[in-house]
């Protein structure tokens, strides 16, 4: 198998790479000055920063009011990464004359981002809209303990949750709105 | 009196001026050497990929090199156990001093030459064997397969590939009718291309499939993509490299570069007319003082720029093709080259 | 003590010498190359022990198992919805297919079929899958053949595809979106017209791809009759996928088998070569994603209109029985058997990976190949190694 150096074949590969270097290079044509930042398919973090889809899935937000403590989604985590402490308390009756309800008062409720793999099955499985998605992702902590996000931190991400985006024609689904 | 008088008014000795020489053409060398290495391999290897590279180290990335310099002297110097401590140790510099002693010759300017010796084109082709010896050195003394296999496959791709770059520049020499770059350098400037003295007689117009030739063998020599082999980084890791780390890495670092250098201003001497514009040109020996190193500078880049576009752009080949395309069109190839350029000689 | 005579004293010496003597033929032992779990050629920690007479390779055996995470074990006590979530990291590129057969099996066992919206954007998404694995692979061969700048271009325009399956799932590289009886949610506003988009960019990377790489002289010295596979001996070593495609064997799961899919409205064609050599599995594979941005076109503008659930229990227990489902994913023909006692969590799951069988011919394959050619292989192989190991 002696290669007899065809030209046509490996020329045309370097005529590529060269188009592409040109193009990064002058992004608005040859006449215009270059600016290989604009040409470049790569953005200069954390400088500049791309802007994540809405329903990516970076931290998970906890609506306080909504949650029941019904431990679902501490059991349905894979990884068990959701710790949940509640206690039982007595909540004014509904009607007068009534019966005072027991309700559970959420007491801790830790997401431990250390173990979480993004799954999204608690956000799936609550029954009462209590979590949600949020696109954040820059929450990187130089200590592991400080990636277990308390009540506390999980209620500042609401603040992030984007709404629910229109879904495409032909959807039958309903588009459900986030709690503020 | 020595042939620095005329620029300096000084009266030197020659081991003074030896040294000048010697000191000027190293940092002309590394200069030249940390361009190349920022322009190419940072930058146009990344616009050849859609990226930009580094641009955190100074503004653009331009202090990169010196911080990569930086971090590879502050590295722990590591001999593993089973190695021969000795040649482990020397073998950087064996190929180091390969890539020096061939930039002495090469001219940048009418004076401006380390030695002008009258046998230069073969000093330099000769200097540049050496590194297949410090090649051998290093994958031998390493103790580990992968660095024995990639330094024969060095050896013998080296050995193999310094057959067409000789006999490439045969035909130049042939048609320059001497051996000495400044002579070479001179009968491109003031040749003709048929009565035609407006761009002089760069040999690679009648010597191009030479200058193929030669950029193909230097490619090789380089041991740059397509012919990469002993360094195939996806194989063997390294190859010959593989177990050295910290100031002698950076020491093969900067002689793979600074070869690729030296390679091109001898092919852009040999071919493109080195430091010298056409003398039609009418610009005098004065002005070629200051312009002439900048021409040469420019031309070296040049073409190193070609070596690392292929470099970049083409997978490798395995290591019999690689030797078949050596001996099996290259060398016929460039004998061939060799008798037309001769008859041509003697016709015209 | 006897007295030895000088002759047998001689005789003795001659006999010692003899045994000394070098070999006219010189048999060396044959050096022991550990291409080891840490290597750049081997697609993670693989490791592949071959013995070497010079460049020439006389043994090789690849030992897998240093990525083992215990899946089929792990899926023992995990819930259905949990196995979906973790069944995608064993062939993490492609990551979408992993699901499919998996729920597809858990489907056929609780009689439940996904609605036909649901149906047609599983395909869709499996296909985003097979396309952003297989483009993948068209620069990761660059890169085992020495040449970096295909795999950058492959990374930038692999980048678009990964886009649009966050868009939907919200996970570029483990959408987790696929739900016994049809889809986790349905696709955002514009997400198909974009979708056409960015398969025009794929289409205009693949061109790239070939005129860059494939059409090469190198690529063609370095892969034409490089580990060439019979298709007998495919077959006998369960080489599935674009593998047994590039040695002539005529089947995809897809047309032959295509259980929960909407292949069969589709207008494609299967791509086949007859060489068997490295050659032919990238330029079957390069086919495959032109052929694969084609069907995701089609089915953009075939999306029915209707639900994307269907009726299903929110805690899902499946009736106690059998089922295996394997399904053409991108690195070849993927199966689940499930074997569930009416539990929340299945008795046992059996994973049938294609890269485990892919890989299992190469102590046949590298016979008498030089060390360059392992890495062309194998890379032409093309392998996860957490689908061999799960």
């Amino acid at each position: 198998m002696a290669p007899k150096p065809k030209v046509p074949g490996i020329v045309k590969g370097l005529g590529i790479t060269m188009k592409t270097a040109v193009n990064t290079m002058f992004p608005d044509g040859l006449l215009k000055p270059p600016s290989p930042s604009k040409g470049a398919s790569t953005v200069q973090y954390p400088h500049e920063k791309e802007e994540p889809v809405a329903r990516a899935r970076g931290v998970i937000a906890l609506k306080e009011e909504n949650c029941t403590s019904c431990m679902l989604c501490a059991r349905e985590c894979p990884d068990w990464c959701i710790y949940i402490e509640a206690h039982k308390t007595l909540a004014p009756p509904r009607r007068e004359g009534g019966k005072p309800r027991s309700v559970n008062a959420l007491e801790r409720f830790d997401i431990d981002y250390s173990l979480c793999m993004y799954c999204g099955i608690c956000v799936e499985v609550c029954p009462f809209d209590a979590l949600f998605w949020s696109p954040e992702y820059e929450y990187a902590e130089v200590r592991i303990q400080d990636l277990l996000h308390d009540k506390d931190r999980l209620d500042q991400w609401m603040g992030t949750v984007p709404d629910f985006e229109p879904l495409e024609a032909g959807s039958e689904v309903k588009v459900k709105k986030v709690p503020r | 009196m020595t042939q620095l008088h005329p620029i300096l008014g000084l009266e030197l000795a020659y081991w003074q001026e030896t040294v000048i020489r010697v000191l000027l053409g190293l940092v002309a060398l590394l200069l030249l050497t940390g361009g190349v290495v920022y322009l190419y391999l940072f930058k146009f290897v990344s616009f050849m990929q859609s990226r930009l590279g580094p641009m955190e180290a100074g503004p653009y990335g331009s202090m990169q090199l010196l911080a990569e310099v930086g971090k590879w002297l502050q590295k722990e110097d590591i001999f593993t156990e089973d190695s021969d401590k000795f040649i482990f140790g020397i073998a950087p510099a064996v190929v180091l001093a390969s890539t020096f002693l061939m930039f002495v010759v090469i001219p940048a300017g009418p004076n401006a030459v380390v030695a002008d010796l009258g046998t230069g084109i073969y000093f330099v082709l000769a200097m540049s064997s050496l590194s297949v010896i410090g090649i051998l050195m290093a994958g031998w003394a390493s103790a580990n397969k992968y660095a024995l296999m990639g330094a024969l496959r060095a050896g013998g791709q080296l050995i193999a590939y310094e057959l067409p770059l000789v006999l490439a520049v045969v035909g130049v020499v042939i048609s320059a009718g001497s051996l000495n770059l400044q002579d070479i350098v001179a009968a491109q400037a003031t040749g003709e291309i048929f009565g035609w003295s407006g761009i002089g007689n760069p040999y690679i117009l009648t010597q191009i499939v030479g200058f193929t030739i030669f950029l193909i063998a230097v490619q090789a020599e380089l041991t740059q993509t397509p012919f990469d082999m002993p360094i195939a980084e996806s194989e063997l890791v390294a190859g010959y490299q593989v177990e050295y780390t910290g100031i002698r890495f950076l020491v093969y670092f900067i002689a793979e570069f600074a070869t690729a250098v030296a390679f091109a201003a001898i092919a852009s001497t040999l071919f493109l007319g080195g430091w010298q514009l056409p003398t039609s040109w009418g610009l005098g020996t004065g002005t070629m003082h200051v312009v002439g190193p900048m021409v040469i500078s420019l031309k070296a880049i040049l073409l190193v720029g070609v070596v690392f576009w292929v470099r970049f752009s083409l997978p490798r080949f395995r290591e019999d093709q690689l030797q078949k395309l050596a001996w099996k069109v290259l060398i016929p190839l460039a004998l061939a080259n060799i008798v037309v350029t001769g008859v041509a000689k003697v016709v015209f | 003590m006897t007295a030895v005579t000088d002759r047998e004293k001689l005789a003795y010496i001659a006999a010692k010498a003899a045994d000394a003597r070098v070999n006219v033929e010189l048999e060396t032992e044959g050096m022991i190359l550990n291409m080891g779990p840490q290597h750049p050629a081997t697609h993670g920690t693989l490791r592949i022990v071959a013995r070497l007479d010079g460049e020439q390779v006389i043994a090789a055996e690849p030992i897998a198992g240093y990525m083992h995470r215990g899946y089929e074990k792990l899926t023992e006590v995990r819930t259905y919805p949990q196995i979906t979530a973790l069944v995608n990291r064993i062939d993490w590129l492609g990551s979408f297919a992993n699901e499919v057969p998996f729920i597809l099996a858990s489907e056929q066992l609780m009689g439940i079929e996904a609605p036909l919206r649901a149906q047609w954007i599983r395909t869709l998404l499996f296909e985003m899958s097979r396309v952003a694995n297989l483009i993948l692979f068209l620069g990761d061969m660059g890169v085992q053949l020495g040449a970096v700048t295909p795999a950058f271009y492959a990374f930038r325009d692999r980048e678009f595809v990964l886009d649009q399956i966050e868009a939907v799932t919200g996970g570029r590289f483990h959408p987790n979106f696929d739900r016994i009886g049809g889809l986790k949610d349905d696709l955002p506003k514009g997400w198909l017209a974009e979708t056409k988009n960015v398969m025009v960019k794929v289409r205009r990377f693949c061109d790239e791809i070939e005129d860059l790489f494939m059409n090469g002289e190198i690529f063609a010295a370095r892969t034409r009759g490089i580990g060439v596979i019979p298709a007998d001996v495919a077959m006998q070593y369960g080489m599935s996928g674009a593998n047994a495609r590039a040695s002539g064997i005529d089947w995809d799961l897809r047309r032959d088998a295509p259980f929960g899919f909407v292949y069969p409205e589709l207008d494609w064609k299967v791509w086949t070569h007859p060489d068997g050599d490295s050659f032919a599995r990238f330029w079957v594979r390069l086919q495959e994603v032109r052929e694969s941005t084609k069907m995701i076109d089609q089915i953009c503008d075939g999306v029915p209109g209707g639900p994307i659930m269907a009726k299903v229990p929110r805690i899902i227990k499946v009736p106690a029985g059998e089922a295996y489902v394997a399904t053409e994913n991108p690195l070849g023909e993927m199966g689940f058997y499930i074997v569930s006692k009416g539990d929340l969590t299945p008795f046992r799951v059996k994973i049938r990976s294609a890269s485990f069988n892919n890989v299992s011919i190469t102590p046949w394959l590298l016979r008498g190949v030089y060390v360059p050619d392992i890495i062309t292989i194998l890379a032409s192989l093309y392998f996860i190694l957490g689908d061999i190991d799960r």
